[in-house]
């Protein structure tokens, strides 16, 4: 009796079920390259927030029209960076795994993505036009969170870790507001290089 | 040992038919074109082992429009799924 065939036909059939069900084609140097990007985008807000500030009077920065404007700019920039370096590693490794970029299975992840995105964008814009530039960092970490923890069993599982991790983050960081920057840097920075690095050991590119 | 021997379906013993049986049973339908990317096969191929799990009455066919193109789904029937559950557990069986 042939076990070999067995055990190779098991591993076959668990392979086309996560293949046909799951979006695998994520790559870890998506998330390491996302997240040195997300670095150097907080790392110029910081500069731009911060300096020309008085805090010998009291520690409010004041962020005037045309700061917020370049703060846009900066996000708009990291933003869309991102999304083209993530389509371009992603649509690498789809190819190594005989996925397409853009089938079912990556339809179904991204659609249960875009809904809590959806709703933490708007949200946070009508926050942003009222003025309440503070609660933004934080519900985006949030809202992220929640988007990945929603879409994490449509695709590989350590994404719901890392949903988690971040809507703690979120959590946390409405407490200790005004620091939103760092949890920002924290969030998107510092996270995405680590699960990068993760994911890419385990599951390589 | 021969009892187990006697639950391996021979209808599954083809790689392509245990993929499209195994694609079926996780998804609600799945259309030719994602079968065929997914196995790795070609058009006639695929056609002809689909027939085969057909016949059996394992698999079943849904025709449809999209816009003009037409559209072949597939979906696995009950009995269909009943026999890939006993090949499986078969199989298990067998590697224990």
């Amino acid at each position: 009796m042939d076990k070999q065939k067995y055990i190779d036909d098991i591993k076959d059939i668990k392979d086309i079920m996560d293949r046909s069900t799951k979006f695998i084609s994520l790559s870890g140097l998506t998330g390491i390259v996302t997240g040195a990007l997300a670095l150097v985008a907080v790392y110029f807000a910081y500069n731009i927030v911060y300096t020309g500030q008085n805090y010998l009077v009291d520690r409010i920065a004041i962020i005037s029209t045309d700061k917020l404007l370049l703060l846009f700019g900066i996000a708009a920039l990291t933003i869309i960076l991102s999304v083209l370096l993530g389509l371009f590693f992603t649509s690498k490794k789809a190819r190594l795994h005989n996925q397409k970029l853009w089938d079912a299975q990556a339809k179904r992840f991204y659609s249960s993505l875009a809904i809590p995105l959806g709703t933490g964008g708007i949200l946070c814009t009508i926050l942003l036009v009222k003025g309440y530039v503070g609660l933004v960092a934080p519900l985006t970490l949030i809202f992220y969170g929640l988007a990945l923890v929603n879409g994490s069993h449509l695709t590989l599982s350590e994404i719901k870790s890392l949903g988690i991790i971040e809507i703690i983050l979120g959590l946390v960081s409405i407490y200790f507001i005004g620091y939103g920057l760092a949890f920002w840097a924290i969030g998107f920075g510092v996270m995405h290089i680590i699960y990068g690095v993760l994911m890419h050991i385990k599951y390589g590119s | 040992m021969k009892h187990i021997l006697d639950d391996l379906n021979k209808a599954f013993e083809n790689k392509i038919r245990l993929g499209i049986m195994s694609a079926l049973v996780v998804n609600d339908q799945v259309d030719f074109n994602t079968l065929k990317d997914l196995l790795g096969v070609t058009d006639g191929n695929l056609a002809s082992h689909l027939k085969t799990l057909e016949s059996k009455e394992y698999i079943k066919v849904y025709k449809a429009f999209v816009g003009r193109k037409p559209k072949t789904n597939y979906k696995v029937t009950a009995s269909g799924k009943k026999a890939f559950k006993k090949h499986i557990k078969a199989i298990e069986q067998l590697l224990k």
